[in-house]
C-alpha cells in the first residue's frame, strides 16, 4: 500500500520529513535570488556541489546590461563553488536534466514550479522557491510534506494528430487549477506504458498547472531505453497496490486536439471550437514542447508549405537543435518562414523575444496562458506542436485533422 | 500577542504573474516588487499593503515559483495572507519570507476589515468573525518567528 511518492520519499501521505535531495537545480532567474539568500544566510560554498546545476535559461543570452551583471555574477559563483554549471544555449532546467542527469528513484528540486517533469522518470521531483534552494545548497537537504496521490489513468493509445499535450490539457480540464493542490499526480493504465517519454514529460511538466506538487510515471521498459541510449542503466518501478485518494480515466484513442483558451488552463475544448481565430503569433517550444519530436511534428506539417503568421521556434536544449539541425528538419523549419531563437525558455515568461503587443492573439505550445504573461493585454492560447503547425499554416487557430 | 491589520480582499486563482508581473523581475532591487504588487490584477493595490493582512479566495498563489510574489509582499508590509487553499510554492515562499499563512474555510470580506490575528494561534478574526485555521508544522511556525528561512539558518549556524 505504497504510492510511488511515499516509497521515495520513505513516510506516509500527510506526514513531514527531512530528506537528503540527489538533485537540485536554479536557472538564472531563480539562482541569483537563491545565491542572495545564500549569501544572507552566511553560506559560502554549498555543502554538495556534485549534486547541484544552474543551468541559463530564462533570459538567454542576456538582454540588456542588468541582466548581463547579474547572470555574470551568479556565472562566477558557480564556476567557484564547483556546481554543474550550463551557460546560454545548454538550453531549459528541465530538458538538461532530462537528458540523462535525472534517474527513477531520486528526489529532485528545482528552483523552478515546472520541475515536476522529471516525474516522467519515476523521480519525485518538485519545484521550490529561491530560498529554500539557498538552504539545500547550505545543508543539502529540505522537508517535504508526503502528498496524498491522485491517479491519472490513461487508457487506448494515441491516434492521428492527437499528441500527449492533448491529453494534458484535457486531465488539468478535468482536474481543476487547483484540482491537485498539494497532491501528487500518478500516471498509470496501459496508456501511460504506451507514451514515448518525450510525452510523459510533456504530460509531467503540467503537473503544477493543475496544482500538484509532482506529476510521476513508474519507470519501465521506455525509461530503460531512453535512459540507456544516455548510457544510463535504471531500475523499474512496480506498483505496490498503491492507495490513491482520487482517481481520473482518460481515453486516449477517443481524444481530440485540444486547447486551453486564455486565461486559464483549465479551460480545455477542442480545437475546432475556436477554428478560424485569426493568429498574430505562433510559438513552439518551452519545456512542454521544445523537444525534438515536437519540432519533428511541427516540421512534417510545414516541410514545402510556408507560414501565413510570424511564428516562432525556440528548441528546449542544445541537443535538441543538434538533432534538429542533422536530420534536417530545422532546415524545413526555417524554409516555412519561422523565426528560430536560442535554446531556452523563449517568449513563455515574457521576459524577452517574442513577447506579445496589447490586443495581439498567439497559440503557444507552452504551459501557461496568464493574463498578460507573454505580453501585457494580448490574448494566448495554448496547444500541441501539430496543432501549432496547422494554424501557422492558415494565419488562424485551424486543427491539424483538417489540414 | 495578538496582531492588527487591515483587509485586503483579493479574488479566486490569483496567480503569482499577477502578484508580480514577469517584466519586474529583471533586477534584485526588492522596492521595485513591493511598488509594483499586484499591478495586472488590481493597480490600486499596492499603496494599501503597509500594515495588511490579504484575504484571498482558493488557490492564491498559483503558477510560477518566483519568490519575487512573497518577497513583494513582505517588502511592502504585508503582516499575514489567508485563504481557503494555497498553491503549494507560494505557501512555502510566504512561510520562508517570515509572513503568517492562515488556511481557512472562504471568508467573506470587505477591503479595510479589521484583521486580528497571532502567530502562535491557528485562528484569524476578520471583521469580528472569527475562522479557524488549519495548524502548520512546529518547524514552519519556528521560521516565521525567526523572520524567514535566512534568519533561521543564520541562527541554525
Amino acid at each position: 500500500m505504497t504510492t510511488l511518492s511515499e516509497k521515495i520519499l520513505g513516510g506516509r501521505e500527510g506526514s513531514f520529513v527531512d530528506r537528503k535531495v540527489d538533485r537540485a537545480f536554479a536557472h538564472d532567474g531563480t539562482g541569483v535570488l537563491a545565491l542572495d539568500s545564500f549569501r544572507k544566510m552566511g553560506g559560502e560554498r554549498p555543502e554538495n556541489p556534485d549534486n547541484i546545476s544552474i543551468i541559463y535559461d530564462h533570459i538567454v543570452p542576456a538582454n540588456n546590461s542588468t541582466t548581463a551583471d547579474l547572470q555574470h555574477e551568479l556565472r562566477n559563483f558557480s564556476k567557484d563553488a564547483g556546481i554543474n554549471f550550463y551557460d546560454v544555449g545548454c538550453g531549459i532546467c528541465h530538458q538538461v536534466m532530462s537528458e540523462g542527469v535525472c534517474r527513477p528513484g531520486e528526489i529532485v528540486v528545482g528552483a523552478d514550479s515546472h520541475t515536476c517533469t522529471l516525474g516522467a522518470f519515476g523521480a519525485f521531483a518538485t519545484g521550490v522557491g529561491a530560498t529554500d534552494m539557498a538552504a539545500i545548497w547550505e545543508t543539502g537537504e529540505t522537508w517535504f510534506k508526503v502528498p496524498e496521490t491522485i491517479q491519472v489513468n490513461l487508457e487506448g493509445k494515441l491516434t492521428g494528430h492527437t499528441e500527449a499535450k492533448d491529453a494534458t490539457l484535457e486531465y488539468i480540464r478535468m482536474l481543476g487549477m487547483d484540482g491537485a493542490s498539494y497532491m501528487a499526480l500518478e500516471f498509470t493504465g496501459s496508456g501511460a506504458e504506451s507514451l514515448p517519454m518525450e510525452g510523459r514529460l510533456t504530460m509531467s511538466n503540467m503537473a503544477i498547472e493543475a496544482g500538484a506538487k509532482a506529476g510521476l510515471f513508474y519507470s519501465d521498459k521506455v525509461t530503460a531505453e531512453y535512459l540507456a541510449h544516455l548510457g544510463i542503466e535504471s531500475e523499474r518501478q512496480a506498483a505496490e497496490n498503491p492507495s490513491y485518494a482520487k482517481e481520473i480515466d482518460i481515453d486516449l484513442e477517443n481524444l481530440s486536439p485540444m486547447l486551453a483558451v486564455p486565461h486559464r488552463v483549465d479551460t480545455g475544448v477542442p480545437v475546432e471550437k475556436y477554428a478560424g481565430t485569426a493568429l498574430d503569433q505562433v510559438f513552439v517550444g518551452t519545456c512542454t514542447n521544445g523537444r525534438y519530436e515536437d519540432l519533428k511534428r511541427f516540421a512534417d506539417i510545414v516541410r514545402g508549405r510556408t507560414v501565413k503568421v510570424r511564428t516562432v521556434v525556440v528548441p528546449a536544449s542544445r541537443s535538441v537543435l543538434e538533432k534538429a539541425v542533422s536530420t534536417g528538419i530545422l532546415l524545413d523549419i526555417i524554409q516555412a518562414g519561422c523565426a528560430i531563437g536560442t535554446p531556452g525558455c523563449g517568449p513563455c515568461l515574457g521576459m524577452h523575444m517574442g513577447v506579445l503587443g496589447e490586443g495581439e492573439v498567439g497559440l503557444s505550445t507552452a504551459n501557461r496562458n496568464f493574463k498578460n504573461r507573454m505580453g501585457v493585454g494580448a490574448e494566448y492560447y495554448l496547444c500541441s506542436p501539430s496543432t501549432a503547425a496547422a494554424s501557422a499554416l492558415a494565419g488562424e487557430i485551424r486543427s491539424p485533422e483538417e489540414n | 500577542m495578538e496582531e492588527r491589520g487591515k483587509a485586503v480582499c483579493i479574488g479566486e486563482d490569483v496567480d503569482t504573474d499577477m502578484i508580480i508581473a514577469g517584466r519586474y523581475l529583471r533586477t534584485k532591487d526588492r522596492k521595485v516588487w513591493a511598488d509594483h504588487a499586484f499591478e495586472d490584477y488590481d493597480p490600486e493595490i499596492a499603496g494599501r499593503l503597509k500594515g495588511s493582512v490579504i484575504i484571498a479566495g482558493k488557490n492564491v498563489g498559483c503558477g510560477s515559483s518566483r519568490e519575487q510574489a512573497a518577497i513583494a509582499l513582505k517588502e511592502a508590509g504585508v503582516l499575514a495572507v489567508v485563504s481557503p487553499s494555497f498553491a503549494r510554492i507560494f505557501f512555502r515562499n510566504l512561510v520562508n519570507t517570515g509572513i503568517l499563512v492562515f488556511e481557512t474555510d472562504e471568508i467573506k470580506c470587505t477591503d479595510g476589515d479589521e484583521v486580528i490575528f497571532s502567530a502562535d494561534e491557528d485562528r484569524v478574526e476578520v471583521g469580528g468573525v472569527r475562522y479557524d485555521a488549519k495548524p502548520i508544522s512546529e518547524s514552519m511556525k519556528e521560521i516565521i518567528r525567526a523572520g524567514g528561512l535566512i534568519e533561521y539558518m543564520r541562527k541554525r549556524r
